[in-house]
């Protein structure tokens, strides 16, 4: 089980999270002409990196913010975590 | 009753406590102190049960943990527990256990016949022996093989122990209270760590407890008791016996499993049978020891021959001995020590060294004891069918590579030592990249992964002062880190018998023309000529080869059997074993029970049960419940014989032709606020929000990204800034994350706060054409005419004192209202809507009529919004705006979603009027067609109307919108139905909605 340092509450289990997927990921604009391709990739095309990997996190048991947690997929280290509004 | 092979002093059992207990239903006695194996080698039981794949006859060959065949079926306080082993379950009075793997007896087997059919069990049988005919699998060989196989019966009862699970933090876990846990334990402790010892067995002291050392001034064992006595008194030191840590998991989270009443003949009240214990360590030591490992010669699992360890710890600790003629075989000094305490007792070993001339201080005394020692020999093949009686043995060459001299001597054990292997399980477990070490021909971990270090025999340091020392050191130096204080203590001074090398002799040869079946792996029934044969047939990689064989499988996880299986393959192979390397090692280390594992999240504890203010009020009056999610909701309530479908028709009716109430607590609400909440909802429902006026409720459909219908509800505008939401029950947390990631990620700029509400409000819907007059006589104050309260209009009330809100919204598609008190008045309002609509024939309904009324009006709910569906195919497409943009809308222009026969709801009614439709039938143009028949699509909720008294279903189909009036089939294969169908409006009931707004 994972020990991921919330940046609002500290060290925290793994079971007081829910994992979010892809911290990269950006939503299009809303009201802005977005090709097919460009939607597609938003919506369905994630990679799935074997190594560092920066990713969304929701502390779901605690404070609920969602939070970025940049982790190696392959060892589980995890470098860093961020608050939602810090760029990695 | 006489234990013949007791002695009459010595050991660490209570010989004041005489205790009886029952094996395969005779009864024996034995010591409190005992487990089940010492004292059934005390009273000269030696087979206790039948090999996993032949039934030959096995007896016990370790002494704890290391044992691979003594397993056992326990019934204690009336509750069956397989898969135990004999050599660690403790004797309590009354204790009954019985041998698995044989029938009818362990005495007299059938099965055994499988050991002269021994060719058709060869390595991989289980994919060769029962391919063929393809018929007989089923039938014939799985259910043999299932009676044949496996380490006991799990009871199909209930569960009556309790089992708990616990979290704790730690500086230090140290898992082992050998020499290197004591001493590090010890030294750690010193410097104020938070420590966890953990010991697997009963006793704490590890070999201490079995082994001829002085530490100090005193004995190895009473300097254990010594330390473990202080580690007791200090407040920073948790200590656990019975206790194995089985599984090391990411980011030093370990699991521990504590047996807590396994030793008693019934837990106590209120204490649990077991516990599991997470454990977050900063750092871990590994102090698990090391294992005596196996010689493989003929027939060497013959009820008798055991590991050497084990008989001196049968010998020092339970004061049994496992012969009285007993023949020691040995390529190291550890053999000795075991062969100078049955002579210290009184009994003639013969001792059979590998080695040519060795020679140390231990070696030694055996010969001043005038212990009869042969080098250069070896054990050929025991005799003997349920317990040795013989062994046939010879001398070898020094290439080892030849035997001569062949005689056989009597003996009633075998006790073998082949060196020691190292538990490198839970450092393996961890990420530890091991190492081969040619000196010990074993792996010891290397590079640590995480913050984890192995000391002591574990680590391949086989000498006391050596393990002490790195221990203290160590202890010392990882708590210093920690706790920054030091407070160092002296390492004693040791004296302990120094030991020559070993042989890496391990495999006797067969005689010539002998064919004797030499095992390796004891639990699974692996013998060398398996391997060969695996290798034969093209198996190299020693993970194919382990599954091939099942060698190192089960529950054994390969504790004796490993180290010899590498050195076969890399023997055949012409390889060194650290090139064959080892098979992984996985968590858990040794069984543990499925109940630990579990812990409390059983039955009604698996998930917590949410009930509702009026919970107590639908009891009373003989609401039957169902599972909503966590909820329990009404389905019904029964009146006299009343059937669930008498029952909802009754209460569906009167809601049609009367009122009814439904508690509606279990809907998700969020309380929305902030300058910014209107443009929120704005972007996260499908329909125009920003116009939304104070006071009014608007239905919303919200989509996830992908166009998919996510949930739908309504909103109301409370006040400028406010809003209150309600989800489906289902859905509620969901919504509640969707909304948050959108507001912290996405969109942070929008100034809104969200928070759950589901739990502060009450809710009571009264539905019917009456429901405006019980409104009425609730609020006589208000003016709730269809002008003052119109529909979809929201209003703030005094309901007997207590502050309501009014919503005029409806689910059933008549008039309808919705009441939302504080909970804590929840059942108030509840008697009170009750007392009032008496007198307009009110009566409760549950969620079956709830259904019904929904589904015959058309209204879409969880099973047409089931995460496959778009508006349109809801008849949704009404409620997504053209105008503005939200979540989800780009995906809804797809190629797919646009497609002039997307599917779409419809109505289904048979066409007898009669037949009832399974929910899940497909929708069919040909009831004939072949196999597999072209579905249209399929049919999503059924209900009885009570409109039109008759049948109806919801349907998503293909051009759903194009197929009204057509008649087609609905197909249960499930239920073996076919229905002619015809296809109507998904609006069968009041198509216009005039009920609502009258």
């Amino acid at each position: 089980m994972l020990h991921i340092k919330c940046p609002h509450c500290g060290l925290r289990s793994q079971n007081e999270f829910s994992y979010g997927g892809d911290a990269a990921v950006k939503r299009p604009e809303l009201n802005k002409e977005v090709s097919d391709q460009d939607w597609d990739n938003f919506v369905y095309l994630r990679k799935s990196p074997a190594g560092k990997h920066l990713e969304l996190w929701q502390h779901i048991s605690g404070c609920r913010q969602w939070i970025k947690v940049e982790r190696d997929t392959l060892t589980h280290e995890i470098f860093k975590t961020l608050k939602a509004s810090e760029e990695a | 009753m006489s234990e013949k092979f007791r002695l009459n002093k010595g050991g660490l059992i209570n010989r004041n406590k005489k205790i009886s207990f029952k094996f395969n239903g005779k009864k024996y006695f034995g010591y409190e102190g005992d487990t089940l194996a010492s004292a059934l080698i005390a009273n000269g039981v030696h087979l206790v049960g039948r090999s996993f794949k032949y039934h030959r006859p096995r007896g016990f060959f370790g002494a704890g943990v290391d044992e691979p065949y003594a397993i056992v079926q326990m019934n204690r306080n009336n509750e069956v527990d397989p898969n135990v082993r004999a050599t660690e379950q403790e004797l309590f009075e009354g204790l009954e256990a019985k041998s698995v793997n044989c029938w009818p007896n362990v005495d007299f087997d059938i099965g055994a016949i499988n050991n002269f059919l021994g060719k058709f069990f060869p390595a991989g049988f289980y994919y060769k022996t029962f391919m063929w005919p393809k018929s007989f699998w089923y039938k014939v060989y799985e259910p043999i093989i299932r009676k044949a196989a496996g380490f006991g019966a799990a009871s199909i009862k209930h569960d009556k122990e309790k089992y708990e699970h616990k979290y704790e933090y730690c500086d230090l876990l140290i898992t082992g209270s050998g020499p290197s846990g004591l001493a590090s334990a010890y030294a750690a402790a010193k410097n104020g760590a938070k420590i966890i010892l953990a010991e697997d067995k009963s006793r704490f002291g590890g070999s201490l407890l079995t082994s001829e050392v002085t530490i100090g001034n005193q004995s190895g064992q009473e300097w254990a008791e010594k330390i473990i006595s202080e580690l007791k008194s200090m407040s920073n030191v948790v200590i656990k016996n019975r206790s194995q840590v089985f599984g090391y998991y990411d980011h030093n989270m370990l699991v521990m499993s504590e047996r807590i009443s396994d030793h008693l003949p019934k837990s106590e009240k209120y204490i649990p049978k077991q516990r599991l214990w997470y454990i977050r360590a900063k750092e871990v030591i590994i102090s698990s020891g090391s294992i005596e490992r196996p010689l493989v010669f003929g027939n060497n699992d013959t009820p008798g021959v055991m590991l050497s360890s084990a008989a001196k710890e049968y010998l020092k600790i339970y004061g049994v001995i496992v012969g009285k003629k007993p023949l020691v075989f040995t390529n190291n000094d550890s053999g000795y020590e075991t062969a100078i305490e049955f002579k210290k007792n009184g009994i003639d070993p013969i001792v059979l060294d590998t080695r040519k001339d060795p020679n140390s201080e231990i070696i030694k005394e055996a010969k001043d004891l005038n212990i009869n020692i042969k080098t250069s020999y070896v054990v050929v093949t025991a005799k003997g069918y349920k317990k040795v009686n013989s062994a046939d043995i010879a001398k070898i060459s020094d290439d080892k590579k030849n035997i001569s001299n062949i005689e056989n001597i009597k003996c009633d054990c075998i006790c073998v030592s082949g060196f020691w292997t190292p538990t490198i399980h839970l450092a393996s477990q961890s990420g530890n990249k091991t190492k081969f070490n040619e000196e010990i021909d074993a792996f010891i971990p290397s590079q640590s992964k995480q913050k984890e270090t192995t000391l002591g025999s574990a680590n391949g340091t086989f000498t006391l002062e050596e393990t002490l020392k790195t221990s203290f050191d160590k202890g010392n130096e990882l708590s210093k880190q920690i706790t920054n204080k030091e407070n160092k203590v002296s390492v004693p001074t040791v004296v302990e018998k120094k030991s020559s090398n070993h042989d890496k002799f391990w495999c006797v040869p067969l005689p010539k023309g002998k064919n004797y079946k030499r095992f390796l792996d004891f639990q699974n029934d692996v013998a060398v000529s398996d391997i060969q044969l695996a290798l034969r047939e093209g198996y190299r990689s020693i993970e194919h080869v382990k599954r091939y064989t099942t060698l190192g499988m089960a529950t054994d996880q390969g504790r004796t059997s490993n180290l010899n299986g590498l050195q076969l393959v890399s023997d055949i192979e012409n390889k060194v074993v650290p090139q064959v390397g080892h098979t992984t090692f996985r968590p858990p280390y040794s069984p543990v029970t499925i109940g630990a594992i579990v812990g409390r999240e059983i039955g009604k504890h698996s998930k917590p049960t949410r009930k509702s203010p009026m919970h107590f009020w639908h009891e009373k009056n003989n609401a039957v419940f169902v599972d909503a999610g966590v909820w329990l909701r009404p389905r019904y309530y029964k009146q006299g014989n009343e059937n669930l479908f008498e029952a909802s028709k009754r209460e569906a009716k009167n809601v049609r032709q009367n009122v009814g109430v439904c508690d509606v607590t279990t809907l998700g609400k969020i309380d929305i606020k902030g300058p910014d909440a209107a443009e929120l909802l704005n972007r996260v429902y499908t329909n125009a929000w920003l116009k939304l006026p104070v006071g009014k409720a608007r239905y919303g459909v919200m989509l996830r990204e992908d166009g998919i219908v996510m949930d739908d509800g309504t909103t109301t505008r409370i006040s400028e800034n406010h809003y209150h939401m309600t989800t489906t029950t289902a859905q509620a947390a969901n919504v509640l994350s969707h909304l948050e990631y959108y507001l912290q990620l996405v969109w942070p700029e929008l100034n809104v706060n969200v928070v759950s509400s589901t739990e502060q409000w009450a809710g009571a819907a009264i539905a019917g054409p009456k429901s405006r007059d019980v409104l009425q006589k609730l609020f006589p104050d208000l003016d709730v005419s269809n002008e003052g309260l119109p529909f979809m209009g929201y209003m703030e009330g005094n309901l007997f004192g207590v502050n309501a809100k009014i919503f005029r919204i409806s689910f059933s598609g008549e008039l309808a209202y919705e009441v939302n008190v504080e909970s804590d008045n929840g059942n108030f309002m509840w008697e009170k809507i009750i007392e009032i609509g008496n007198e307009f024939n009110i009566q409760p309904y549950g969620t079956e009529a709830l259904s019904t009324l929904r589904i015959e009006m058309g209204h879409v709910a969880g099973s047409e919004l089931d995460g496959r569906t778009i508006p349109y195919d809801n008849s949704l497409e009404g409620l997504v705006s053209k105008k503005k943009d939200f979540i989800g809308k780009r995906s809804l222009s797809k190629t797919a979603y646009i497609a002039p026969d997307r599917q779409k709801i419809v109505g289904v009614v048979p066409l007898d009027k009669k037949t009832s439709i399974p929910e899940g039938s497909y929708i069919v143009k040909d009831a004939k067609a072949k196999l597999p028949n072209p579905k249209l699509g399929h049919v999503s909720a059924s209900c009885w109307s009570v409109e039109y008294d008759n049948p109806f279903s919801l349907a998503i189909i293909k051009d759903g919108k194009n197929m009204i009036g057509q008649k087609l089939f609905a197909l249960s294969p499930l239920k073996n139905k076919t229905i002619p169908v015809e296809i109507v409006s998904s609006h069968y009931v009041d198509p216009k909605g005039e009920r609502v707004r009258s």
